[in-house]
């Protein structure tokens, strides 16, 4: 408890439960409510885009990195999974059509 | 009004996020993907009402908040009328130029069951009735979740809820499901429907088409609740398709009043056993039940297909 | 100034809708209610005939009336309502929280009793229980005052210290249907200039976007509430300067006590809001017969003027309170009675009160019923008798 840090008063509050900065939830990660932990595997996934849109938090994202699987194919940009956010649910495991992403246990 | 921008592909959704992560809806909640889902199709420009509820008290916690557009709640019963108040102060406002007349702003209301088909219905209805251009999107959970499941008028037939709990003389909910889409349809509003999840085009076009009316719009979603349905977070899309493949959940849409279109067909249709057998808040369903719920859904199918003209959703083949 | 006005008959209710007028508010949303009914009627014609330049919601309640106007509020338009008894009680819930939302909504109640039984006459239970909804709350005597202190009362709750909701109560029929000679103004170039709008609040807007609204748990809750206890003790000095200016470029002006023939009184009568002047009425019956008597006005009730009061009443030895509703339960049964017995107690002033319910659903009160409460507490004056309880004027038994 001591070691809590003083939460701000009434002077450096705004009125009335007002929050000023838009989506700033951002700055509180969700990553420990995780049990399992999807793993993207860069050279099965499609880029298909269902788990990018599937994803509640959200906690996928698109990023401009190129990449060149396995096989020799090259995609322009990625998909992955942010884990500060990434809650674990399981969602993109279950949907993601060829079956690119490996849900596994998180050992702490 | 002019014909909104469809989408075909998800390669075509905008990818601004107006959702934050680390807001705190349960693990798997799809009331987070249609909130993101809606935020990113309206765009910046749009006031999100929302009333108390699973997705109000999670995503807006002082001091943090998951939303990056205008947003406010208010109150459990009242999304509606708040709506109505804004839109009308964004009218009044463009007309004295205090807001720029030119500028293109979408009043959003999206609420759980709770407040908008029982204790928001009123508000809702009046609403509806008055004209405003509001888009209303309703995340249908089937009872009132944020409380701790307890059974609304949204709640299926059978359900067990906390407050229809399974007894020796009373086993789930006693009363079918209140017909919202049809009550909001009779208001004859511009434009009605209903979306899925797991329909993730269907659902945001549906959304895009709602915002472009000049007049209220309804969106019906249905939105498999982990937690008070009673399954693994990670089969919610899987469930949600399944309440569109067994036509428990049919996603349809209204326009003017008259042009009535079921947007997912069902050529081959699975028996509801499989939507309800994945479910835990109808574990103590008998095959009776199941098969009773079946005949109930059939003569609906029959029904809508009727109302088509042709078999949009076939007969049951699994 | 009288190239200003215009005057003309108004009732209460109707000035209270020429004041929404003249303040140019840019949403109404408002559900009709015996006595109030005529104020949304005024309005719908002065939008209807474009007077009105605002965008008036025809609400299917008055809790869907008061969401609406804190929903057009937060987007930073100036609103107004009105309503009377199970209206009021009706958006009871949303009155917190307009007020917990620090909106500057005005609305204008007709004073209604609260059913059961049903009732539409006037009494003043349907305000006072709204007493710790942390609006401002200013009591009209006079048609005239309704429409100045819905003016005033956009000025003071748009103040950037203040941010508080207001509202304006009158009789409901004894007032709200009855004519008066109203000064309303010509054109509302004078009144926006002593009460511009105030764009500059927080406000739901694309430009700036902020939520407003959140949960607070137990870790934040404390702090808004005392946020808002601090914006209502700040409304008190905002309230007087409101009134002085009003009186500097109108002419007019209130306080927050108004006192007549008190000057050498040893007794007064103090009442609210219609029957005031019905107890000058009955001041001038007593002093004609040579009585030392005197009546005071209360017209703020909150915030609670203390100061003011106590000094109007501190050379007097005896104080007759007259409410007109019943706090059910109390330890004294008249609100206003229990708020006054306070105030004297926290500055340790002796001053014998009585306290008499009067005119509870619209029972008639004339000048001679206060001339027959005087004497009868004169009667217990004489035998030295203390306040123990209210007493019920009239009932019949």
């Amino acid at each position: 408890m001591s070691s809590e840090k003083k939460l701000p008063g009434w002077r450096s509050i705004p009125s009335a439960g007002m929050v000023l900065k838009p989506g700033n939830f951002a700055e509180r990660p969700t990553g420990d409510w995780r049990i399992f932990k999807p793993i993207i595997n860069q050279d099965k996934c499609l880029r298909c885009l269902i788990c990018w849109a599937i994803c509640p938090e959200p906690a996928i994202n698109i990023v401009d990195k190129p990449y060149r699987t396995a096989t020799g194919k090259e995609w322009k940009f990625t998909l992955e999974v942010n884990y500060n956010y990434c809650k674990g649910c399981g969602l993109c495991v279950e949907e993601c059509p060829v079956k690119a992403i490996n849900f596994v246990e998180e050992v702490k | 009004m002019s014909a909104p921008t469809l989408y075909k592909t998800l390669f075509e959704l905008p990818k601004e996020e107006y959702f934050a992560p680390g807001h705190g809806l349960c693990a798997g909640c799809l009331a987070g993907t249609i909130a993101r889902m809606l935020v990113k199709v309206a765009g910046l420009n749009t006031i999100v009402v929302t009333p108390t509820g699973c997705l109000e008290v999670s995503t807006a916690s002082f001091p943090y908040t998951a939303w990056r557009v205008p947003w406010i709640h208010v109150a459990f019963e009242n999304a509606a009328a708040v709506a109505s108040g804004i839109e009308a102060a964004i009218k009044s406002l463009q007309r004295k130029g205090v807001i720029d007349p030119n500028k293109r702003i979408n009043v959003v209301a999206i609420g759980g069951d709770g407040g908008t088909v029982d204790i928001g219905f009123q508000a809702l209805s009046g609403m509806l009735e008055r004209g405003h251009k509001v888009m209303y999107v309703l995340y249908d959970n089937e009872a009132y979740m944020n409380t701790g499941i307890q059974r609304s008028g949204a709640t299926p037939f059978k359900a067990w809820t906390t407050t229809t709990p399974i007894g020796k003389m009373l086993k789930g909910k006693v009363q079918p499901k209140k017909p919202i889409g049809e009550i909001v349809a009779a208001h004859k509003v511009p434009y009605v429907a209903t979306a899925n999840p797991a329909y993730i085009i269907d659902m945001v076009n549906k959304f895009r088409k709602g915002l472009a009316v000049d007049g209220p719009a309804f969106i019906h979603v249905v939105q498999p609740c982990t937690t008070g349905w009673r399954f693994d977070p990670r089969y919610g899309i899987k469930i949600a398709k399944l309440a569109t493949e067994t036509a428990m959940w049919v996603n349809w849409e209204l326009e003017d009043n008259e042009v009535f279109r079921i947007t997912v067909p069902v050529p081959k249709r699975k028996h509801v056993k499989h939507y309800i057998r994945a479910q835990g808040r109808f574990n103590h369903l008998t095959d009776d039940d199941i098969a009773e719920i079946q005949k109930f859904v059939d003569k609906e199918v029959e029904r809508l297909n009727k109302i088509v003209g042709r078999e949009v959703i076939g007969p049951v083949v699994e | 100034m009288s190239s200003l006005w215009l005057r003309i008959p108004l009732t209460s209710n109707y000035a209270a809708a020429y004041a929404a007028k003249d303040v140019d508010i840019d949403v109404v949303a408002a559900y009709p209610i015996t006595p109030q009914t005529p104020v949304v009627e005024k309005i719908a014609e002065f939008v209807a005939n474009g007077e009105l330049n605002a965008e008036m919601i025809h609400v299917e309640s008055e809790h869907s009336a008061l969401s609406a106007c804190i929903g057009a509020s937060a987007t930073g338009a100036r609103v107004f309502t009105a309503t009377s008894a199970q209206g009021l009680e009706l958006m009871h819930e949303m009155l917190y929280i307009a007020s917990g939302m620090r909106l500057p909504i005005v609305m204008a109640i007709a004073a209604r009793a609260l059913s059961a039984p049903l009732s539409i006459w006037c009494d003043y239970s349907d305000l006072l229980a709204t007493r710790d909804t942390s609006w401002i709350t200013v009591v009209a005597s006079t048609a005239q005052e309704v429409y100045d202190s819905v003016i005033q009362m956009y000025r003071v709750a748009e103040d950037p210290n203040v941010l508080l909701p207001a509202m304006v109560a009158y009789d409901g029929f004894i007032m709200s249907h009855t004519y008066e000679p109203v000064y309303v103004a010509k054109d509302r170039t004078a009144i926006l200039e002593y009460a511009p709008k105030n764009y500059n609040r927080y406000r739901l807007n694309p430009d700036n976007p902020i939520t407003m609204g959140a949960i607070a748990d137990p870790n934040w809750y404390y702090e808004f509430k005392y946020q808002q206890m601090l914006a209502m003790r700040n409304a008190y000095e905002v309230l007087k300067k409101a009134d002085e200016e009003f009186g500097k470029m109108f002419g007019r002006q209130y306080g927050f006590i108004e006192t007549y023939k008190l000057e050498d009184a040893d007794t007064a009568l103090l009442t609210y809001g219609g029957l005031y002047g019905t107890v000058q009425d009955a001041v001038d019956l007593l002093r004609g017969k040579g009585i030392k008597v005197g009546a005071v006005k209360l017209r703020l009730f909150r915030p609670f003027p203390q100061s003011e009061l106590l000094e109007a009443v501190k050379n007097l030895k005896h104080l007759i309170v007259l409410d007109r509703a019943i706090s059910f339960g109390a330890p004294l049964e008249g609100p206003v009675a229990m708020e006054i017995i306070t105030a004297l107690k926290l500055k340790s002033i002796d001053l014998n009160l009585l306290n008499y319910i009067v005119g509870i659903g619209q029972r008639t009160v004339t000048e001679y019923d206060i001339v027959g409460i005087f004497e009868h507490a004169s009667k217990l004056i004489e035998k030295g008798a203390r306040l123990t309880e209210s007493f019920y004027w009239g009932v019949r038994e």
